[in-house]
């Protein structure tokens, strides 16, 4: 996967989120339409275009001290309505490494 | 072991409290990420995809037990149990929060620790032999020197904002175990006609996007001139270096674009300026740094103990002992190499259990002493022969004896997209698959001396372009293909590795590597031809044709 965090211009092929890690713990967390963060997927804001992605990102890059480092990252939509990580990247980002930890008990 | 200063204990308490402060002002919102960031990065602290990763320096890879035992105490309180030993002498943790970093910080501070230089464009910890002080044949024991260069370049400004990171390593030996020849500067200790000590001086080592071997640009810089020939290096990178372009701010572009006379040259002029000023080392100072460095009160004990001749007979003891201890300076010693890697586990991670375990079998058999080697793997420089077979049944209880050092299984792998935020591809995964394949201990000994390295993407943390067989993980259409390079070494007679072909998918590198094995095995000319002196006497059209000739 292409790093996004070089994102530059904003060009979205398809549903995408807001996403980024939050502040205090570094945790994966997603922008809401409630304007905050959950560590859902299921509860983040999607967007469909360019205008709504930019200016979702907008407001998520404007809440600092909730997350950092926050790009848009594409989703793709189940048939129930379920949101999925549309990559690869995405998915170890909200399922975890896909290796056993060795701490794992 | 090396005792710090009170000067070093000051600077370390002040930094963690400083941090302290900077983490409230962070949180607050007081400091905005663009603000803290590279305060953050000062302090080691990086963000990876699923959390903070904190970066810790072990300084030329010599720990403490009481060390270790820090270290095993962050991986419990403060993350998940477990850290990840990386190819530069640091440890990382990858589950650290914001929050807790500054206890984490204070809490390895009261045993030494800190996390200074593991990051940003400075100066980073000077890596060093693992075996230093302890290897056969060594011209001095390399940590002084490297403690020299710390001491100096540490926090000094202008080692503090250069164009880009910039990388030191030593070695003392003829076999270099530090991989200098991958390192913006590597220096080499030795002797010269007169018996006095000093460095060949090598630059513009590198990987990455652009890899270059390092070049000798001095023969001979004597010890005590040792300082004002890196500063002087350091400066005409500073004049010269490309502050505008990342990808060409590494000293090792400028060394390849000025070409090495040139160079050379102008490190000679601007050296000459001053080689006789302050930074001409006084005997007394090597002496003071020298006399910090302590080495346990060895019994004279004999070279082929009881234990040791009896516990020759166990085919399982003969395995590990063969393959992970080497020769002491002293006789009736041992320097005993620990694997971090076992059958199906990620290279380079141990957990805090482990950790305290080896703590304590280090205190029982190896004066308290713990080092960390550039391959990912931990060593107990200071064992006694006899104590071998009791040593090797505690290990392997933890294990911690797999009996692959330097075959095919140790594999150097970087956290790639598991972990790692810059990632294209996994890494880990990757050696995991390779471990369980060539897991039959008989096949990986008849094969012998093969290193496998595995980067996520091409800033190359896992040193790919030096292993004997090496790994790179790209992105093609949204899907992981890695391609594969063979040939490279990192030793004494360092080289790139040489690209195979097209790249190959995920699920097929692991059937790929065992093609090139199996080339190997039927191409060498007797069994102790290694790997890469078949691939250096038939040149990669062989491997090639055996592994694109079915796919
Ligand atoms: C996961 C967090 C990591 C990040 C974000 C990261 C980032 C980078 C980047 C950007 C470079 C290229 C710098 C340049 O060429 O100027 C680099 C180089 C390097 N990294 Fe990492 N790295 C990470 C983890 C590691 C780990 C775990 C290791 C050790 C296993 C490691 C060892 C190295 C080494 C040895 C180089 C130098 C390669 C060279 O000679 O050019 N890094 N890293
Ligand atoms: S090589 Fe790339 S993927 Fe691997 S740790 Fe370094 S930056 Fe990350």
């Amino acid at each position: 996967m292409t790093s996004p965090l070089e994102q530059k211009k904003i060009k979205i092929a398809g549903p995408s989120v807001v996403t980024a890690n939050r502040t205090w713990d570094g945790i994966v967390v997603y922008r809401t339409a409630a304007k905050g963060w959950s560590a859902e997927l299921s509860e983040a804001a999607i967007v469909r275009n360019s205008d709504e992605a930019k200016a979702l990102l907008a407001e998520a890059v404007a809440d600092d001290v909730g997350a950092i480092g926050p790009y848009i990252a594409p989703v793709q939509i189940g048939e129930d309505g379920k949101i999925l990580p549309g990559n690869l990247r995405e998915q170890i980002r909200r399922t975890g490494i896909t290796i056993g930890q060795p701490a794992q008990v | 072991m090396y005792a710090y200063d009170e000067i070093d204990r000051t600077l370390v308490n002040e930094r963690v409290s400083e941090f302290r402060d900077q983490v409230k002002r962070r949180l607050s919102g007081e400091l905005t990420e663009d603000e803290f960031k590279i305060l953050r990065l000062q302090n080691g602290v990086y963000l990876q995809l699923h959390a903070y990763m904190f970066r810790v320096a072990i300084p030329y890879g010599t720990l403490a037990t009481n060390q270790l035992r820090a270290l095993a105490h962050v991986a419990r309180k403060y993350d998940r149990g477990y850290g990840h030993f990386t190819t530069r002498q640091n440890i990382q943790f990858n589950w650290i929060k914001l929050a807790e970093l500054p206890d984490a910080l204070e809490d390895l501070a009261k045993v030494g620790i800190h996390a200074m230089q593991t990051s940003g464009n400075n100066m980073r910890n000077v890596t060093s032999d693992q075996w230093a002080g302890v290897a056969p044949g060594e011209i001095e024991d390399p940590r002084i020197w490297s403690e020299l260069i710390r001491q100096h370049t540490t926090l000094h400004p202008e080692f503090s904002f250069l164009p880009r990171k910039f990388k030191i390593a030593i070695t003392a030996s003829d076999h270099d175990r530090a991989a200098i020849k991958i390192h913006d500067i590597g220096l080499r200790l030795i002797k010269n006609e007169k018996g006095e000590t000093g460095f060949e001086v090598l630059v513009g080592g590198g990987l990455g996007r652009t890899p270059f071997i390092a070049k000798t640009i001095k023969h001979f810089v004597h010890g005590r001139d040792i300082l004002s020939y890196i500063e002087a290096i350091l400066r005409v990178y500073n004049q010269y270096g490309r502050r505008d372009n990342i990808y060409k701010a590494r000293i090792k572009i400028l060394v390849h674009e000025l070409g090495i006379e040139k160079f050379s040259r102008e490190v000679e002029d601007e050296w000459q300026h001053i080689r006789n000023s302050s930074l001409q080392i006084d005997d007394e100072v090597i002496e003071d740094i020298r006399s910090r460095f302590t080495y346990p009160a060895y019994e004279k004990l004999p070279h082929m103990p009881d234990e040791l001749r009896q516990a020759a007979a166990d085919p399982d003891f003969e395995a590990w002992r063969k393959n992970s201890v080497a020769p002491h300076k002293v006789q009736g010693y041992s320097i005993v190499t620990i694997s971090l890697k076992p059958v199906g586990g990620p290279p380079g991670d141990a957990t805090a259990e482990q950790m305290d375990a080896l703590a304590d079998l280090a205190d029982k058999y190896s004066f308290g002493e713990i080092r960390v080697g550039h391959e990912q793997n931990l060593a107990l420089p200071h064992v006694a022969k006899r104590d071998l077979p009791a040593l090797w049944k505690a290990l392997d209880k933890l294990g911690l004896a797999t009996p692959n050092v330097n075959l095919i299984t140790d594999i150097i792998a970087c956290p790639g997209l598991d972990y790692c935020s810059l990632a294209n591809a996994r890494s880990i995964p990757i050696a995991q698959e390779l471990t369980r394949r060539f897991a039959n201990h008989e096949l990986a000994n008849l094969i012998g001396r093969l290193h496998i390295n595995i980067s996520g993407c091409i800033n190359a943390c896992g040193h790919h372009h030096v292993g004997h067989i090496g790994i790179l993980g790209v992105e093609k259409n949204g899907e992981e293909v890695y391609q594969i390079t063979i040939g490279g070494r990192a030793d004494e007679n360092a080289a790139l590795g040489t690209l195979i072909g097209p790249g190959v998918k995920f699920d097929e590198v692991a059937d790929v590597v065992e093609d090139v094995v199996e080339a190997y095995l039927a191409l060498r000319e007797r069994p102790e031809e290694l790997f890469m002196d078949t691939v250096k006497r038939l040149g990669v059209e062989p491997f090639k044709e055996r592994v694109y000739a079915t796919r």
